[in-house]
């Protein structure tokens, strides 16, 4: 095999991983955007997603296709209600200070990673694709499913655009984004809006775990790369700036792919925590983000 | 500060000390054992508080600083056979260093991206100790050798495989560093310090150099920190990348929120508790951390202050 082909399957495993990194970067975006909360349990709601999907998935042994259908929208359900409630009653009295906010989050993501250990065990569990169907390159042989996973993604942040963009409930978020006082005059009720937004958020990164769940495998260590890399995406891409995210996390996701290919994964991450922190010190905005008022 | 209100804080803590040092006489073995983790441990927490509390900094980093001096003074011994007393010193001035170049980068944000920032050098940090696994032994750690495992300082001999010499060393360390944190409180620098975790902008407008004062608690507060780790691993005989990682960080903060930032004896008292805490339920389920979360939500929901600082709010206002 050439160094085209090498390549090639580089940047499609890149182009996974950026995937679901841009769905559940979105969701860590959304969250800092519209509440200016950064959740550090992010990365816990991508972990219960993907638990969740194994243990719905493992009540249809002999079907995965529906376990998969089944997993893919009650998992990211109950995510949605875990993160309402968690809002409702945690952040919501804690007035969205940003500081206490984070060591609020920092408490439930030990709350949830705990939870999962006790419910859900300490052993990494494999989930069955809903199908298998095996791409022949003329140099190599390719999961199907993977690509099942990109398109998924282009969908879902084609969705969000559209409800971001064209809905309703989106000119309401972008307006509590914006300026939450104003808003609050205008007669829109921003804390059901800061309650929707963290459910939604959660919601979408349950539902990149789901998406990633059968080539990977759920953990309840899972949470942390995923929010460590949706933070980097996040800086990078300009705090709470939605298609700095997107651009980002494909950036990140692809690089990160295709680095770990050529280089150690640890150094490559390394190097771009380093990177990132740097840029954070530099411009605290991000690369993309305008500077704040 | 009246010098009335410094001695009786004087007063108290030489008290707690007292009282401290004699356990060693009443407590069975295991829990001078218990003990000594926790006056060390107590040492990285008076670190953190010394940003925290002190000068209103928030870092998610400073496993970072422990580690430095945990690796710096562990690896010496390790490696070269530098005694001791040498080693720990060495592992004081890394995590110095590196709390002067770390406090010069980070200390250009504010609050919300000081605390990110933090948290990722912090984990640059971490991932170093994985990935130069020749050297730090990676995740499994180093066992130090035979001959780190006591040393010679003034014509005496420290055995450091007895219980009871690490116990005195570890209230030793934990003396020093209380002693700073009290002079640095009562001194100028101190009054300086609250005046930027008060109103920040203010302190700047009267003239102060907030950056420069900033980095001094960052400073003070890395090399304690650093001072904490060093002992740990020196008295511990043990080395590992998992003090490095956000786990520590996140606990030097707990330990440090639960006993009452900005108060002198809180962290030793967030530390005694939490520990506690955590070897019962250790003992219950694998699942112990989550008394970390729940704790870390019942503090930040209705109890900010912590032990000590909800004390000195309702009883005590004289306590520093």
């Amino acid at each position: 095999m050439g160094l085209g082909p090498y390549l090639f399957l580089a940047i499609l495993e890149g182009l996974v991983q950026a995937s679901v990194l841009t769905v559940t970067a979105v969701g860590l975006s959304l969250v800092f955007g519209v509440m200016r909360v950064v959740n550090v349990a992010h990365g816990e709601f991508f972990m219960l997603g993907a638990v969740f999907a194994w243990f719905l998935s493992s009540l249809f042994p002999d079907n995965p296709a529906l376990g998969f259908v089944v997993a893919l929208i009650v998992a990211p359900t109950l995510v949605g209600i875990i993160a309402y409630l968690a809002d409702r009653l945690i952040l919501k009295r804690l007035s969205y200070d940003p500081e206490a906010t984070i060591v609020a989050t920092i408490g439930l993501l030990y709350i949830l990673q705990q939870a999962a250990l006790i419910f859900f065990g300490p052993d990494a569990k494999a989930v069955e694709p809903p199908f298998y169907w095996r791409i022949r390159f003329p140099w190599f042989g390719y999961d199907g499913y993977k690509l099942v996973i990109i398109a998924a993604a282009i969908v879902l942040m084609l969705g969000v655009w559209f409800l971001m963009r064209r809905t309703k409930i989106g000119l309401v978020m972008r307006a509590t984004q914006l300026d939450r006082e104003t808003a609050r005059a205008f007669g829109i009720d921003v804390d059901s809006v800061s309650a929707t937004v963290f459910a939604f958020g959660g919601m979408l990164a349950a539902i990149a775990a789901v998406l990633v769940v059968p080539i990977q495998q759920a953990h309840y260590l899972m949470g942390l790369e995923p929010l460590l890399l949706s933070f980097i995406v996040v800086i990078i891409g300009g705090l709470g700036s939605l298609p700095g995210t997107v651009v980002a996390a494909i950036l990140i996701g692809l690089s990160d792919g295709i680095l770990s290919v050529f280089f150690s994964p640890t150094l490559a991450k390394m190097v771009s925590t380093l990177l990132v922190a740097l840029v954070l010190v530099i411009r605290p905005n991000g690369l993309f983000g305008k500077a704040e008022r | 500060m009246t010098p009335a209100i410094a001695r009786r804080n004087f007063i108290l803590l030489v008290v707690v000390l007292v009282a401290l040092f004699l356990l060693q006489f009443v407590v069975p073995d295991y829990y001078v054992l218990t003990i000594t983790r926790i006056m060390t441990l107590a040492v990285f927490a008076i670190g953190y508080n010394m940003l925290l509390g002190y000068i209103g900094l928030m870092s998610l980093g400073h496993a970072m600083f422990f580690a430095a001096g945990l690796y710096g003074a562990g690896l010496l011994t390790y490696h070269f056979g530098i005694a001791v007393p040498l080693a720990f010193l060495g592992g004081l001035i890394t995590a110095l260093l590196l709390a002067l170049v770390i406090g010069f980068l980070s200390l250009r944000t504010q609050r919300v991206s000081f605390m990110i920032v933090t948290l990722m050098f912090s984990q640059v940090g971490f991932l170093m100790t994985l990935y130069f696994a020749d050297a730090t032994g990676g995740q499994d750690g180093l066992k130090l050798p035979h001959a780190a495992r006591s040393f010679q300082l003034v014509g005496l001999t420290f055995d450091l495989t007895n219980e009871i010499v690490r116990f005195n060393l570890a209230f030793g360390l934990l003396l020093v560093a209380l002693a700073i944190s009290f002079f640095i409180l009562v001194s100028r620098r101190g009054r300086i310090f609250a005046a930027i975790r008060e109103n920040e902008g203010r302190t700047e407008m009267l003239g102060f150099n907030v950056f420069a004062a900033k980095l001094e608690a960052f400073l003070y507060s890395g090399a304690i920190a650093g001072a904490g780790g060093a002992a740990y691993g020196l008295l511990d005989g043990y080395v590992g990348s998992t003090f490095a990682s956000i786990q520590y960080s996140i606990e030097v903060l707990l330990f440090t929120l639960l006993g009452g930032a900005g108060t002198l004896l809180g962290p030793l008292i967030g530390v005694a508790l939490m520990t506690t805490m955590i070897d019962r339920l250790s003992e219950v389920t694998t699942a112990y951390l989550l008394v970390v979360g729940v704790v870390l939500i019942v503090i930040v929901l209705w109890f900010p202050k912590g032990i000590l600082g909800t004390i000195r709010e309702r009883w005590l206002p004289w306590l520093m």
